[in-house]
C-alpha cells in the first residue's frame, strides 16, 4: 500500500497559476485509500479549485493511475475536454503523475505528496519510479522525476557528464535532465528552469507514523493480526 | 588575493590545474608547481578528480598558500553534505584560501570506489548560493555566523555542450547563485566558442577558456568519444599522429599556445589543465605571447 498526501494548497495554486481551465484525474487505488484520490478526491481539488477561479474542463477517476494501459484507455474517451485544459492536475503517487504526464501533451501537475510505499508499489507496467521523497517535484520538471532518473539527484539542470542526452553513468541511460529540457520544450514550460530550485528536504523521506496508520493499510494489517491470534 | 580584484583591474588572468598525488608523497608536486612560480595568477587544486581516492583539494591549497601561490580550491558536491560543505567552506578560509571552485562532481563509478556511497546533497548552484549566503554571516538555514568567509566563487561551463541552451540557463542560475567567474572544459573549436561567447554575452561575467594539453592522438580521440562536449578536430589529431614521441610535448606545445592566440580575444582569462604535464605550461605560456 502506497501512501500520498495533499499538497499544501499555496503550492498546489501556485503550479497552477498561469492556467485557467484544468482537467483533473484521480487514482482510485492507494490514493482513494489514503484519502487523497477517488472521487472524494476530485470533488475537493474541484471545490477548491473553483473557489479560486479556476475552470474545471473535466475529470476521471482511474482505477490505477500507475497503470498506462487503465489511464490511456480513460485519457481517450475525453480527448475533447483534454483539447480544453491548459494543464492537467493529477492526485496519485508520483508514478501515477509520471505516467499521465508520458502520454499527453500538456503540462501535469501532482496534487500530493508520496511519502510511503511500504511493500507494495501499485501495479505499473512502466518504466517510472517513484521514490517517495514527500515533496513532489514533477510539476516543475515536466513530469519526469528527477530524484528517480539522474544518479546526483540534481535538482537544478544537468551536470557537465550529461553527453548528446546520455548519462556519464552509464552511456545507455538517457540523461534525466535532457529529457526533462526536451519535455519542457514541448509543453512551452521552459521557464520552468529560470528558478533555483532550494536543496531537497531529505527529512520528508520519513513518514510520520500517524500517516501510516490513517488508511486502510492499517485495516489490512489488523485483520492478519487477528488470524494470528485465532490460530 | 581574490581573482575577480584581477578581473576588475582588466587583467587577462591565467590559471593552471595540479592533481594531488594518491598517498603522502607531496614533494614531486611541490616541484612541479615551482615551475608555474610568476607565470601563474592562480593554481587549481582538484577535489578528488575522477572520483579517485587521494589527497585533499584543501591540504594541498594549503601548502600552496604557505609558499605564496594563490590556491583556487575545487569543491564537489559528490563525497559531503551540507554540513560537511558548508563546514569546509568556512575552515578554508581561516587556512587562507580566497578562491573556490564550486562543482557537481564526477559520479562515484568513474573512480575506483565504486561501491562508495555517492552523496550530491546538494549540486552545484546550490552549493554557490550556500557559499554566497555564508559569506553574507549565515548558514543555509539562517544561522548566524561568528565571522563570515569572503570568497571570489567560481563554476565551470560547457561551451561544446549540445545542447547549449539548457547549459546556458545553468550558468545563469550560477551567476545568480553566486558566480564570479567561469572555467570552461577543454575547447579546440575556436568558431563554437565564439558563439557560446555570443550566447552568454547578457551575463557580464569573466569567463576562462579552458585549455587541455594534447598529449597524443589517442588521448584526442578517447576524449572524443567519452568526454562529454570535448571535440577535437581532426587536423590537430593528424599533427599529433604524425609526431615523433619525443616530439609531441613540442606539438601539443604549439596547438595549445595557438588556441590560446586565437581565443583570448574572446575572453576574460585562460585555464590550463596540463593533466600532469605541469613542465610544459610555461613554454605554453611564452608560445601564446602571455608572458
Amino acid at each position: 500500500m502506497l501512501v500520498s498526501e495533499r499538497k499544501p494548497w499555496d503550492e498546489i495554486l501556485n503550479c497552477l497559476a498561469q492556467d485557467e481551465s484544468v482537467f483533473i484525474i484521480a487514482c482510485g487505488g492507494c490514493s482513494e485509500a489514503c484519502q487523497t484520490g477517488g472521487e472524494k478526491g476530485i470533488d475537493e481539488l474541484s471545490e477548491k479549485l473553483i473557489e479560486n477561479g479556476k475552470k474545471i474542463v473535466g475529470s476521471f477517476v482511474v482505477d490505477f493511475a500507475c497503470n498506462k494501459v487503465l489511464v490511456a484507455l480513460k485519457l481517450n474517451r475525453y480527448i475533447a475536454e483534454l483539447q480544453k485544459a491548459d494543464s492537467v492536475l493529477v492526485s496519485s503517487c508520483g508514478i501515477g503523475v509520471q505516467a499521465v504526464s508520458s502520454m499527453i501533451n500538456l503540462p501535469v501537475h501532482p496534487a500530493d505528496n508520496t511519502i510511503y510505499m511500504g511493500g507494495f508499489s501499485g501495479v505499473w507496467t512502466g518504466e517510472e519510479r517513484c521514490l517517495q521523497c514527500g515533496d513532489c517535484k514533477l510539476d516543475i520538471t515536466g513530469g519526469i522525476c528527477p530524484y528517480a532518473n539522474c544518479p546526483k539527484n540534481l535538482l537544478n539542470g544537468a551536470c557537465g557528464g550529461s553527453d548528446k542526452g546520455k548519462c556519464e553513468v552509464d552511456p545507455e541511460k538517457d540523461c534525466a535532465w535532457a529529457r526533462i529540457y526536451e519535455r519542457l520544450k514541448e509543453i512551452g514550460k521552459l521557464e520552468n528552469l529560470k528558478k533555483i530550485q532550494s536543496p531537497r528536504d531529505w527529512n520528508l523521506m520519513q513518514p510520520p507514523a500517524v500517516r501510516k496508520r490513517s488508511i486502510f493499510w492499517a485495516l489490512e494489517f489488523e485483520e492478519e493480526k487477528e488470524k494470528m491470534v485465532r490460530e | 588575493m581574490k581573482l575577480s580584484d584581477l578581473f576588475k583591474k582588466g587583467k587577462f588572468v591565467i590559471t593552471s590545474e595540479i592533481g594531488p598525488p594518491k598517498g603522502t608523497n607531496i614533494q614531486p608536486l611541490l616541484e612541479e608547481v615551482e615551475l608555474l612560480r610568476g607565470k601563474v595568477d592562480a593554481i587549481n587544486v582538484t577535489d578528488l578528480q575522477s572520483s579517485v581516492m587521494r589527497l585533499g583539494s584543501m591540504a594541498v591549497c594549503r601548502l600552496l598558500k604557505e609558499r605564496n601561490f594563490e590556491p583556487v580550491f575545487q569543491i564537489t558536491c559528490r563525497d559531503r553534505n551540507r554540513l560537511a560543505l558548508q563546514s569546509d567552506l568556512i575552515s578554508a578560509y581561516v587556512l587562507g584560501i580566497r578562491n573556490v571552485l564550486c562543482l557537481t562532481g564526477d559520479y562515484i563509478t568513474l573512480g575506483d570506489h565504486p561501491q562508495a556511497k555517492p552523496v550530491f546533497d546538494l549540486d552545484s548552484v546550490n552549493l554557490l548560493k550556500a557559499a554566497k549566503t555564508l559569506m553574507e554571516g549565515k548558514d543555509m538555514v539562517g544561522n548566524k555566523l561568528d565571522g563570515a568567509p569572503d570568497f571570489c566563487l567560481g563554476a565551470v561551463v560547457n561551451p561544446g555542450a549540445d545542447p547549449l541552451e539548457p547549459q546556458i540557463m545553468k550558468m545563469e542560475l550560477k551567476v545568480e547563485a553566486g558566480a564570479e567567474f567561469f572555467q570552461t572544459q577543454a575547447v579546440y573549436d575556436p568558431k563554437k566558442f565564439e558563439n557560446f561567447i555570443k550566447a552568454t554575452e547578457h551575463l557580464k561575467v569573466p569567463i576562462m577558456v579552458g585549455i587541455v594539453l594534447l598529449k597524443s592522438a589517442g588521448m584526442a580521440r578517447f576524449m572524443n568519444a567519452n568526454v562529454s562536449g570535448v571535440f577535437v578536430p581532426e587536423n590537430l589529431i593528424k599533427i599529433m599522429a604524425s609526431a615523433s614521441k619525443q616530439d609531441r610535448p613540442k606539438k601539443s606545445v604549439e596547438i595549445a599556445a595557438s588556441l590560446i592566440k586565437q581565443l583570448k580575444g574572446m575572453c576574460q582569462g585562460v585555464h590550463i589543465m596540463p593533466l600532469g604535464w605541469d613542465r610544459y605550461v610555461p613554454d605554453v605560456l611564452e608560445k601564446a605571447g602571455l608572458i
